[in-house]
């Protein structure tokens, strides 16, 4: 029975080839694909790269911006540090973000979140638990909602309440107008064929 | 054992191993004892016998049973698990690990034990439980980098374990059971705490019962709290344990809503007050915690910065304007954690006070590559410059040049360990545009104590040669997108004699580089290898080659199968006394 209990984030493992698949850059970032010559213009390098299977399971072109690729475990950071981290650089970025409200469940007054701030669903998760100081789970198929007392859900464009995590990262920023943490019962009816 | 001063004249060779028992009791080091053991027979059940702290580096090394089938007298024992690439999500979650034999295998064998020190290990709270029936003298439990358990865990022990003088939780993931495990000590009478450190735990505690505990608490010295205390309840605790000498802080921020904390009437925001509570705190010498700093409190610190030998700063988002009116006092500061936020501004202030600096350690606020680089190679110059005595070095940057690697290395030449991120992948020198070759070539040159190095940036097989061939008493060897050919590789396992933990990944090293290991990997605790070039071919000769070397493949994404000419996705080998272990999930296969 334990060995089925795990938090949000591991939940999150089997999904990271989601994560890197649609990654074309850091969200909100106006940049071009910088040009790191040594690895480029180094046939040598490219040779002896691998078709690596640390970023993505389809051998793409590993040297297309590779400054840009979100690679697994890299820097060797420890998750923990990194998503204790991302709650300061809401705080402190000034520039244009695809801000929705955040309402939860029984707590008196609604929040504000930069969506842009986040590049996968996990760290979301992580940014909203730490706003909100609850546990957030993602419903499977699998296991339902892992034992977790919340849910999260969003509103789309054409004003239905959808469950987070159906489609790609990319997709939901830009469909997602304004986020809610129901009660996991409540949100049961949500999970299509149970 | 016939006791010393019994009245029949006991045999010969049990005078010689009573004696000889009573001398070793003496002996703690590991390796001592190792090397008595090997002498003779009798030497070998002597120290056995006296052997009270066991230390087992790798939970697959060797069975349970082993353990306590060897050593019967045991008060503490320290099982290492996961390889540390498991940090970085490259492990699958369920790969292993489970503290759960051990326990069990313990139980019965050790009903003395009062120690259990355990890394990347999975725990699940019946574990917890079974420690906290199992050993009736329990008193100690650090839990570093673990997982699999939760505060329902943590209160099955609080609440048993009566005699518990220590509970040490860093770094672990900690699941939240909605258990007030705070409330869980016994509630009467003084308690026998020395050390609790929660940190890591990601779950709200009940202040009333804290505040209670740490009051009937007298023996308490070490507290670390987590983010869920605030500076104003922060404040309470220190007033109620003045003894503290090393301390948590928690957030060290006000609380966000006020309806959150009951006692909010009685905080005040005014930085003196809290002044006065660290100035009352003298024997504080290590702080940390930090972990949503309102930058305008950290001068509250200032009295104890002084004394501080140990100061961790890596949650706190801070610049070099508000680290320096801090950091000039701390003259005595041994150990500094901080964030890049500081700059290379703020580690010039670090090297003009901390003459005594042995450890440092920069993490990146920003963790991509690209991103904004806030230290670089100025940062480290300055460091070598005004930190002469320093040890251990763990520094993330986004650029960086050979001339400051090579300052370093003749500026600090007692380094025992030197790790060197540099965040973009092949990032060459970023003056010369030359490889980072001759930088970690001095490193291992001129560092003759070197046991521990992490390298990075664009590096061709030379580098791996300078490493061979200085290389001679570093254990620990960490590689990541590196290296041209298995050339290097071959460098790498002839040259360092000392090699104990090898791990590698993303580095175009294949299968003859991995053979020419062949004569070594008795003698390490364990390679690892990811995304690399060996095939499964190549490992499966390896395996046959070495038959008490577990032989483990398999792929982060935990599919099965493949070609025995593909390149294998993941290879984890270490040497095992009791064969390839029962408990590896499908997805693995041992060779």
């Amino acid at each position: 029975m334990d060995q089925i209990k795990r938090n949000t984030l591991n939940l999150f493992e089997d999904n990271d080839h989601l994560t890197t698949e649609l990654r074309l850059g850091l969200p909100g970032s106006d940049d071009q694909p910088e040009i790191k010559t040594t690895s480029l213009s180094s046939n040598k390098r490219s040779s002896s790269e691998m078709g690596s299977s640390s970023c993505m399971d389809e051998n793409e072109s590993t040297f297309s911006p590779p400054a840009k690729e979100q690679i697994v475990g890299w820097p060797p950071v420890r998750s923990y540090r990194k998503n204790i981290l991302q709650v300061k650089k809401m705080e402190s970025d000034t520039g244009s973000g695809i801000y929705v409200k955040v309402s939860m469940d029984g707590a008196p007054y609604l929040r504000k979140l930069d969506l842009k701030m986040y590049t996968s669903y996990e760290e979301l998760m992580k940014g909203l638990q730490d706003m909100f100081k609850c546990l957030i789970g993602l419903y499977s198929e699998r296991e339902g909602y892992n034992g977790s007392h919340h849910a999260l859900t969003y509103e789309d464009k054409e004003g239905d309440w959808m469950l987070v995590g159906d489609v790609p990262w990319e997709m939901f920023i830009s469909t997602c107008k304004r986020l809610r943490i129901m009660k996991s019962c409540e949100a049961r009816g949500l999970g299509g064929s149970l | 054992m016939p006791e010393s001063n019994d009245h029949f004249t006991p045999y010969p060779d049990h005078v010689l191993e009573n004696v000889l028992e009573n001398v070793l009791a003496f002996l703690h080091s590991r390796r001592d004892r190792n090397a008595v053991s090997l002498v003779c027979r009798s030497w070998y059940r002597a120290e056995a016998y006296t052997r009270s702290d066991v230390f087992i580096g790798n939970c697959y090394a060797l069975s349970p049973r082993r353990v306590t089938d060897r050593f019967t007298r045991v008060r503490s024992v320290t099982i290492k698990g996961k390889p540390r690439f498991a940090d970085f999500s490259l492990l699958p979650v369920n790969w292993g690990a489970h503290f759960t034999p051990w326990v069990s295998g313990m139980a019965n064998a050790y009903r003395t034990l009062e120690k259990i020190h355990l890394k990347r290990m999975s725990v699940t709270d019946d574990d917890l439980a079974a420690v906290a029936n199992s050993f009736p003298r329990f008193k100690e439990l650090v839990l570093v980098c673990c997982d699999g358990f939760g505060t329902a865990g943590i209160a099955a022990v609080v609440s048993r374990c009566r005699g518990l003088r220590v509970l040490e939780l860093i770094e672990d993931e900690v699941s939240d059971d909605y258990v007030d495990w705070i409330s869980c000590f016994p509630a009467d009478g003084p308690t026998n705490l020395e050390s609790l450190m929660f940190d890591c735990v990601e779950s709200p505690i009940n202040f009333e019962s804290l505040e209670n505990l740490v009051a009937r608490s007298p023996l308490l010295k070490k507290l670390g709290l987590n983010r869920f205390v605030t500076i104003g309840q922060l404040h309470r605790l220190m007033t109620r344990a003045p003894q503290l000498t090393h301390l948590g802080t928690g957030s060290f921020s006000p609380p966000e809503q006020p309806e959150q904390h009951e006692h909010h009437e009685n905080d005040n925001n005014r930085v003196s007050d809290y002044v006065s509570a660290f100035a009352s705190c003298k024997s504080v010498v290590c702080l940390s915690g930090f972990r949503e700093i309102a930058p305008e409190y950290l001068p509250a610190i200032i009295p104890v910065c002084a004394n501080l030998s140990s100061l961790n700063l890596s949650f706190a988002n801070i610049n070099a304007e508000q680290l320096k009116p801090v950091i000039r006092h701390c003259h005595k500061l041994r150990v500094f954690w901080a964030l890049d936020s500081i700059g290379d501004e703020g580690l010039q202030a670090v090297a003009e006070t901390c003459k005594d600096l042995r450890e440092l350690r920069v993490f990146p606020i920003d963790a991509t590559e690209n991103g904004e680089g806030l230290v670089s190679e100025m940062g480290l110059l300055a460091i070598s410059i005004g930190c002469r005595k320093l040890q251990s070095i763990l520094y993330f940057c986004q650029q960086m040049t050979n001339a400051a690697v090579v300052a370093m290395s003749k500026n600090c030449p007692d380094l025992v360990v030197f790790r060197l991120c540099i965040i973009g992948r092949f990032s060459p020198d970023h003056v010369t545009g030359e490889p980072m070759d001759e930088g970690f070539g001095a490193i291992v040159k001129n560092c003759k104590k070197l046991t521990r190095l992490a390298v990075s940036g664009l590096l061709t097989d030379r580098a791996f040669s300078y490493i061979g061939q200085y290389g001679k008493l570093v254990r620990t060897l960490s590689v990541a997108f590196a290296g041209d050919s298995d050339i290097g590789l071959k460098y790498v396992l002839e040259g360092c004699t000392n090699l104990q933990k090898l791990e590698i990944r993303d580095s175009p090293f294949g299968d003859s580089g991995l053979w020419s290991g062949l004569p070594r990997f008795y003698n390490m605790r364990f390679v690892w290898m990811s995304s690399c070039r060996v095939t499964r071919e190549g490992c499966l000769d390896v395996a046959r080659q070495l038959p008490r070397l577990v032989v483990e493949v398999f792929r982060r994404d935990e599919e099965e199968g493949g070609e025995k000419s593909d390149f294998v996705n993941t290879l984890y080998m270490y040497r095992s006394l009791d064969g390839p272990r029962a408990d590896a999930p499908r997805f693995v296969n041992i060779l």
